[in-house]
């Protein structure tokens, strides 16, 4: 399988300095123990509907939303390396084109998994119940999920390679309305009419709430299998579109 | 090695189709080393990067040992190594991580990279920065590192672009000894573009020159300074009215282009001035002229430019 051996050396490359500077995934720990710590308390007993904790609601929601985030910015190191010339080196060598996306994305979810990870278990003890195949197979469609979104940036990177506010002005207004209307943050049963409408014509609704059914301990729900397709499709989109976008990478 | 055809490459921007390269045909042969002289934007990156496979042509077709660019990629990838304008060390890796994974990008195993690495720091008067970010090197290092990355499968065909740009004097010598030595070892066909006229002529056994997308002269430096450029040869005389009676002498001289008269000097362009000189000292004396001074100025690359487009090279390099 050349295609997995590229995605290896790729995200060998990238995750190496990572490692060295391992310490910088636990910084990132920072931004989902602010919310769990200022934000959860004010849910009160919003979306603890089934007498659960509201932590059982939030974190599913909050990793969605890291998970979003990150990957729409993967593009941004990509553009370095466009500019800087170091991409261009390795498109001058037999490797696969979305295997070398795909193991850079998979460089930007790693930490983001195990973040992830890290948080469930410490907020464990805070009220949040312990499902761990079903939170495990929630954390496989991010990852999936994560790809496609990833392959997106990557296209947008390039398609604005000479531009890096571009990307930035582009990337947020996509991703920050996205994250609002998913209701990562408050749970849009609660919404107006039209915003709810809004919301269903966002596939993160749908992701959000696959995550949420796995994260109280549901299998085989109908939210469930919408969520696997809107990973799936997301994945395989994100792909398909960086991978035709970078032949232009050295235009 | 290398084999194009009528490439053809047009770049669409706002103000219209640019048309870069407009029907290259070319032929390297195996253990060449060419340089691609040319001023910026006569097509000459444009026109590596469609024979490395980095950009489709628009038309026309090139073949790279043995492999079409369009059609077996791959195989070209393999055959290639690619040293572009820009740096090609990642910015957060370490000098040989990069190395080892450019080994196996071109499909070497991790330890056979690991090794390959090494002779090569070594080589190339790396070594100590192994273990270096590849963002600490100096200019030098860092050009001399993606020389390396160019070389970790042992091409037979190496593409420098610009190999020397923003180097140091210093530097850019000692990139060149290193250059000069590997394909000594080696017998690599080198495809190189400059804009550096000294570099092309020093260099190269064999010196395209480029403009406005097209080829217009291909030879040695020798034989493209002799049969299009020429020796320039200058007299001093007395004065003003014995340069003007050389003059008339040297209007016999066979070959001769651009005779000039400027005060009391004379200058004349021709083919082999060094062989032609003493006669025409001579024959001046015959008529009773002193040829006081006398000088023989070899062509440059830039004196062939000029010929052939009316424009200096070196100007241009500047603006």
């Amino acid at each position: 399988m050349a295609f997995l051996s590229d995605v290896m050396i790729s995200f060998r490359r990238e995750i190496t300095p990572t490692l060295r500077n391992w310490y910088y995934v636990l910084f990132g720990l920072m931004q989902p123990f602010l919310y769990l710590g200022l934000f959860v308390p004010l849910l009160g007993g919003f979306g603890a509907a089934d007498g659960g904790s509201a932590l059982q609601w939030f974190v599913p929601g909050m990793v969605v939303m890291l998970v979003l985030f990150t990957t729409v910015m993967c593009g941004w190191t990509l553009t370095e390396e466009l500019l800087s010339g170091s991409f261009e080196r390795f498109l001058t060598t037999p490797m696969s084109r979305p295997a070398m996306l795909v193991g850079r994305a998979l460089k930007e979810l790693a930490p983001l998994l195990v973040q992830a990870l890290i948080v469930i278990l410490v907020a464990a003890p805070f009220g949040l119940t312990l499902y761990p195949l079903q939170m495990l197979f929630g954390l496989l469609l991010l990852l999936l999920f994560g790809i496609g979104v990833a392959g997106l940036s990557y296209a947008l990177a390039i398609a604005s390679k000479r531009d890096g506010s571009l990307f930035y002005m582009v990337s947020h207004s996509i991703a920050l309305p996205m994250m609002l209307l998913g209701g990562v943050l408050l749970p849009m049963e609660g919404a107006p009419t039209w915003l709810y409408v809004a919301s269903r014509f966002n596939p993160l609704s749908y992701l959000v709430e696959a995550e949420r059914a796995l994260f109280s301990g549901a299998w085989s729900t109908l939210p469930v299998l919408i969520g696997i397709g809107v990973s799936v499709v997301t994945a395989i989109v994100g792909l398909a579109v960086g991978a035709a976008t970078i032949r232009k990478a050295s235009v | 090695m290398i084999h194009a055809r009528d490439l053809v490459r047009n770049f669409k921007t706002k103000t219209g189709v640019v048309e870069a390269v407009k029907g290259l045909s070319l032929d390297v042969a195996e253990g060449e080393l060419v340089a691609f002289l040319g001023p910026n934007g006569a097509g000459k990156s444009t026109s590596v990067r469609m024979l490395t496979t980095l950009l489709p042509p628009d038309s026309g077709s090139a073949n790279i040992g043995g492999f079409d660019i369009a059609r077996e990629p791959e195989a070209v990838r393999k055959r290639i190594g690619y040293v572009g304008q820009g740096t090609g060390s990642g910015p957060y890796h370490r000098v040989k991580d990069e190395l080892v994974t450019q080994g196996q990008a071109l499909r070497m195993k991790r330890s056979a990279a690991a090794d390959r690495a090494d002779e090569l720091l070594q080589m190339l008067e790396l070594d100590g920065m192994a273990d270096r970010d590849a963002s600490s090197l100096s200019g030098g290092q860092k050009r001399r590192l993606d020389i390396a990355l160019g070389l970790m499968h042992t091409p037979p065909i190496l593409f420098l672009d610009e190999p020397s740009t923003g180097l140091d004097p210093h530097s850019r010598a000692n990139l060149w000894e290193h250059i000069l030595k590997l394909r000594q070892s080696s017998g690599m066909t080198i495809f190189l573009t400059t804009h550096y006229l000294d570099e092309a002529d020093a260099m190269a056994e064999r010196v395209m020159i480029m403009d406005g997308g097209r080829m217009i002269a291909d030879d040695t430096p020798a034989r493209l300074k002799a049969n299009l450029a020429g020796d320039t040869i200058t007299l001093t005389l007395r004065d003003t009215g014995e340069a003007t009676r050389a003059a008339g002498i040297a209007e016999q001289t066979d070959g001769k282009r651009d005779l000039t008269v400027d005060g009391s000097r004379l200058m004349l362009v021709i083919a082999d001035g060094e062989g032609k000189l003493p006669g025409l000292v001579v024959a001046c004396r015959d008529a009773g002229i002193d040829v006081l001074a006398a000088s023989v100025k070899r062509p440059t690359l830039d004196d062939v430019f000029l010929g052939l487009t009316g424009r200096s090279l070196r100007e241009q390099a500047a603006a």
